[in-house]
This record gives C-alpha cells, structure tokens and sequence, in this order.
C-alpha cells in the first residue's frame, strides 16, 4: 500500500505543474494564451481555413478563366447568364440533398435513376391516367420519399453500405421507369404535360417564372435585350427568373440553416463523424440517416419535377449520371467522403463550377469534349486543396 | 454509510451459447471511484456496457439510488444520470470542441420561433468547463483533432459531468495515452470524485487503479473474484489476480465480498 500511496502522490502532483502554464507565473490575465507550443494564427489564415476554400479558389479561377476567353461571346450577357444559372441551379439541387446525405455519412447513388422516375411518375399519372397534375406531383413526390426512405432503412437494417445499397436502386428505378413507360404508352417519352398542366396550381411552382413584370420593365427601358422582330416582338429574351433558380436558393439556404445553425445539423455532423460515438451519446442517428435519404430524394424530385414542367415531357433516360456530378459537386466543395464533414455552401460552389464549364465551354467555343479534362482537372485540384485545409483543421501534417 | 449510487446484483449476461457474464454483483458509493481491473476478455465492457444500457442483463437487477433500473436504451441511462466514456469512441475529430460537448444535448434559443443551435451558449459553456478541468482552450471553435488524446478524454469527462452525470463510467481512458497525458486524466478523475460523483474506472493496469481508486474490483472470465477496499490489498496482489494466477488461494483472506 506504502508503494501505491507514492503512485498517487506522483500522479496527481504532475498535473498541478499545467502543462499549458508551465511557464506563467505572469499575472492571470495572460494565463489565457500561455501555451508555448500553439502558434498564434492570424484571422486571415484563420478565415481561410474553411471548408470551402477549396471550391471558392475553383469559382475564381474558372470564372477569370471564362472571363478572359469567352466575354466577348456572350456568356455574361442576361440570356448567358440565365443560360449557365439555369444548369448550375440543376446541379446544386442534387448537389445539396446530396451534400447532407453524405456528411451524415452515407452516399446516394440512384439520384439520377430518381430524377428520371419522379419525371415518369408524374407524366404517366397526369398525362396517361389523366390525374389533376397537382395530385401526380404530390403523389410523386410522396413516393420517391418513401423509396428515400425504404433506401435509408435498407442501409441501416442490412449494414451493408449505402454505395451497394442505392447502387441496387440506381438500376431498379431506372429499369421500372422504363418498363412504365413501354408497357403503359409504348414510348420512352411522355409528352403533352404542358396542356396537362394548364391552368394547374401547382405546376408553375415547379416550371413557371418569377419577376417576369420586372424583366419586362427593363426591357422596356432598353437595358436588357429584347426580340426584334417575330410575335415575341418587345418581349425581353429573358423574361424571369425560373423556379428552378428559386428552389436551388431555397434549398440552399435550408440546407446551409439546417446544417451549421440547428441542433439537427449537429446530429448530421456526429451521424456521419462517428455514428457509434453518436448513439452513445444518444443521438438518433438511424433517424438522421433515414431523413437524409428522404431529403435527397426530395431533391431528385425537384429536379425531375422543374425539368418536366419546363420541356412538358419525361424521358425515361433523364437524369442519367446525375448522381455522380452531384456527389463530384460535393467533393469539390470540401466535404469529406466518409461523412462528418463538409459545408452546403460548399457543395453550391462546386455545382456552380460544373455548371459554368459545362455551358461555358459551349460559349468559348471549345470541343465540347474537353469538358470532361476540364473537370478532371478542376476535381483534382480542389480535392487536394481540401485535403490540405483539413489537415490544416485537425492539426496533423 | 450512505446507500449506494448504483448497485449491479449477480448480472448475468448471454450472447447465445457465449455466457460472458456469469453473475457479477458490485455497487459504487457517491464521490468513490471504483477501478474495475481484468484481463483482455474477462467481462469488462460487457459488463460496463449493461450499466450503460447499452446492453440489457440476461439475468439480474440493477438498483440505481434505491430504486431497481431497467434500461431500454443509452439514453435510458443517460437520463438516469449514468454517463459512459468510451476509450476510442469519445469524440469526432474534425467536429469543433463545443460541437462535440454539446452532442445530443445541443442548446437552443429561439428566434422568430424557430430553434436555433445556441453556438455563443455552446462555445463560452465549453471554454469554462474545459477551464476547470485545467484545459485552455484556443477557442471552443478548434476542431477536437487539435487535441491530443488525454485533452480529449478530459473533453468528455467535462461533457458528462456538466450534464449532470452521478455516476461516470470510463472504459480504458488511460490505455492509449503517455505519461503525462494519463496524470492529467487521472487528475480530473480526482476532480470528478471530489465533487460527489461516482466513478467507475476500468483498467487493466493497477498502477493508475492504484492512483485513483477508492475500492477495486476484479473480473476474470465473466466473474467477480471479489471487491477490496483501498489499503486493503497491494498492487502485487491486484496484479496476480487479474492474471487469474495460481498464487489466487493465497490471497482470498485479503479480499472483502469474495463471491
């Protein structure tokens, strides 16, 4: 016992000897920042140290890139501008039910087989079996959440990985949106949704356009363009924002709220950081992680539900590879495969990136088949700032 | 003496034909650490693990303050005031300090009636509690993997005591960590105990047992091979026990509650 009083006595001694005041007898005030071996870092470098640097530093660059090569076709004018908006808000959409989904550390891969099924869903219900179209988008849209859903529970009940898990799904999806398709109309593509939804009230929430009297006022004053001639005559060439924009904002900034300023959001982080460290702390992490499945499936419907409204037909190819630029917008907005980390804004940027080369190369009138370089590269270069910055967050080298 | 804060009697544990724990009973007195020793494989966790509600006892009760406990879940546990500690699954590295104080119980504050995560609450309740536990903290805002492995094991006996744990189980906090960094850890165990809570302390190295504990119990496959009290047994005695030796005859006078 002689000895174990001694251990005591030599355990607890050690740490009255702090080993971050180990040199302040200085007065208390300065006890605050008396760790010798933390460097002091300044608020720039501070600032900087952010998820999304690594997706900020591509927007610049692809932007002054496009600026100095394609800013006289063009591109930066209202109907470029909508032009690349337009598609970039396509990709944030998925790209944010996307970005959740895998920093509560799981992946979707049937996004893209979703899009081209919520479209299906919705021509066949309106158009085929005649709906009222509000009812087929809300049925839809309950329906590709419960198939979120069924792919969250799936993945939780089975531990088996969400990659095999929606992988399955990615296929069956995509083969019974076909088989829907043939054996109900004999097509691939299901037209006649534009009369369909005449007069509906849902419909525009998805395919219409907002502030077009604004458009039209400034058109009117000459300080956007406008057709010549034609019956359009007078008519601005952009004539409002579509919703599609509007729904990539709305979920945007959801989701940013959601993640970074909710508890919610820092039940998504722990889902994905560490789920075992979560549950034991009693976080509901099956939960987290099967409303995230729905959330990005919801995304998938808003993407599939907007294109429909706005071509007035679904094809049963839509959507094809979406989820892989989708979770390519993710990654180069900083967050990290595994889950547990990442930022929506981020995930935004990435979407804008992709969205501004795909249609930019268009506009600077570059082999369209450079897009795919393009992004290579740009993916590889963001991937490995962000891999540096989170070293830089954690400390390690 | 007063009753004890938690009181497990004859646990038994099955996972199917694997009986691992085989009727262990022991009880932890408020503001008393008691170090749980055992070799790899003698019930520990397991054994831990029922008290924390992770897993529920095949056979036997437990009584908390009194009154017989079953726990459905962790949470359960936690309400009841029992909170865990695990040796590796504490913490998430790249989450920020007051991220990972406030897992599961995030504050909140309302705005325009909507909840808000209460980020100001959360940061200055973090840098205070890390204050009194001996920890600066830069800013509550740095990512835990700034942390070095002791600090962490401190953040997460900071978290369960703030809310308002009686009883803290920890599994093996010093298992992983340099000498230093397990004089700090054992320090704040002190600190704990002072302040009136429980502390279960699982080890298998009877030199930070020693340090810390106030009575000391023994598991070897799935059993209780009885309870001492401080000053009752020596190091070299704990040390043979837990090896499960040959020399165990010989020392059953110098344990208390032999089952």
């Amino acid at each position: 016992m002689k000895e174990s009083t001694i251990t005591q006595a030599d355990m607890t001694a050690k740490p009255e000897e702090p080993i971050k005041t180990r040199k302040s007898t200085k007065p208390a005030e300065s006890v605050e920042k008396t760790d010798e071996r933390v460097k002091t870092r300044s608020s720039f470098r501070q600032a900087l140290i952010r998820p999304e640097l690594g997706g900020i530093c591509g927007t610049i660059l692809v932007f002054t890139f496009f600026l100095l090569t394609a800013s006289d076709s063009g591109m930066f004018s209202a109907s470029g501008v909508i032009n690349w908006s337009v598609v970039s808000s396509q990709f944030i959409i998925i790209a944010v039910g996307a970005c959740l989904l895998m920093i509560a550390g799981e992946f979707d891969l049937s996004v893209g087989s979703m899009i081209g099924f919520s479209g299906m869903s919705i021509a066949l219900l309106s158009v085929t079996f005649g709906w009222p179209v509000w009812m087929a988008i809300i049925a839809t849209f309950v329906l590709c959440m419960a198939i979120g859903a069924l792919n969250g529970w799936l993945v939780i009940k089975t531990g088996l990985p969400s990659f095999i898990v929606t992988l399955a799904f990615l296929f069956i999806l995509r083969g019974l949106t076909i088989f829907a398709a043939i054996s109900t109309t004999n097509k691939t593509i299901v037209g006649g949704i534009k009369d369909a939804a005449e007069g509906d009230w849902l419909a525009p929430i998805f395919g219409g356009k907002v502030f077009t009297g604004f458009f039209q006022w400034m058109g009117d004053n000459g300080w956007i363009d406008t057709f010549e001639r034609g019956f359009k005559k007078g008519q601005p060439v952009v004539d409002g924002i579509p919703m599609l924009m509007i729904w990539a904002i709305i979920l945007l900034v959801f989701a940013h709220w959601l993640l970074t300023k909710t508890k919610f959001g820092n039940w998504i982080f722990a889902s994905g950081g560490n789920a075992q460290a979560a549950t034991y702390v009693g976080v509901p992490v099956n939960r987290v992680k099967i409303l995230m499945f729905m959330f990005s499936a919801f995304c998938a419907c808003v993407f599939a539900t907007s294109q429909v409204m706005e071509f007035g037909s679904a094809g049963a190819d839509r959507g094809l590879l979406k989820e892989f630029e989708a979770i390519i917008s993710v990654v180069i907005g900083g967050a990290l495969l595994t889950g547990g980390y990442g930022s929506v804004i981020g995930a935004a940027l990435g979407a804008i990136i992709f969205g501004v080369v795909q249609q930019g190369l268009f506009f600077a009138g570059v082999e369209s088949s450079l897009f795919r370089v393009f992004l290579g590269a740009i993916l590889l270069f963001a991937v490995i700032l962000n891999t540096y910055i989170r070293r830089m967050i954690t400390g390690e080298k | 003496m007063s009753e004890p804060i938690i009181e497990m009697k004859r646990i038994e544990k099955h996972f199917g034909s694997v009986i691992a724990l085989s009727g262990v009973s022991l009880k932890v007195m408020p503001g008393e650490c008691l170090c749980l020793l055992g070799d790899n494989g003698a019930g520990k966790s397991t054994f831990i693990k029922t008290m924390a509600g992770v897993h529920k006892p095949s056979l036997g009760e437990i009584y908390f303050e009194g009154t017989p406990m079953s726990f459905e879940c962790p949470r359960d546990a936690i309400t009841a005031g029992i909170a865990t500690v695990y040796q590796d699954l504490a913490m998430i590295p790249l989450m920020s300090v007051a991220r990972n104080f406030f897992m599961g119980n995030e504050p909140t504050k309302k705005i325009a009636g909507i909840n808000f995560f209460d980020h100001k609450l959360a940061n200055e309740v973090t840098m205070k509690e890390m204050k009194k536990m001996g920890i600066n903290l830069r800013s509550a805002d740095q990512a835990i993997g700034t942390l070095s492995g002791g600090e962490r094991q401190t953040v997460a006996i900071a978290r369960a005591v703030y809310f308002g744990a009686k009883v803290l189980i920890l599994d093996e906090p010093t298992s992983a960590l340099g000498v230093r960094q397990t004089a700090n850890v054992l320090a704040t165990i002190d600190k704990v105990r002072k302040r009136g809570i429980a502390v279960v302390f699982i080890t298998h190295n009877v030199r930070h047992a020693m340090a810390v504990g106030d009575a000391f119990t023994v598991l070897n496959r799935g059993k209780t091979l009885g309870t001492a009290r401080k000053g009752e047994i020596t190091s070299e005695e704990l040390q043979n026990l837990m090896a499960g030796g040959a020399t165990l005859a010989t020392l059953e006078g110098s344990l208390s509650g032999t089952v």
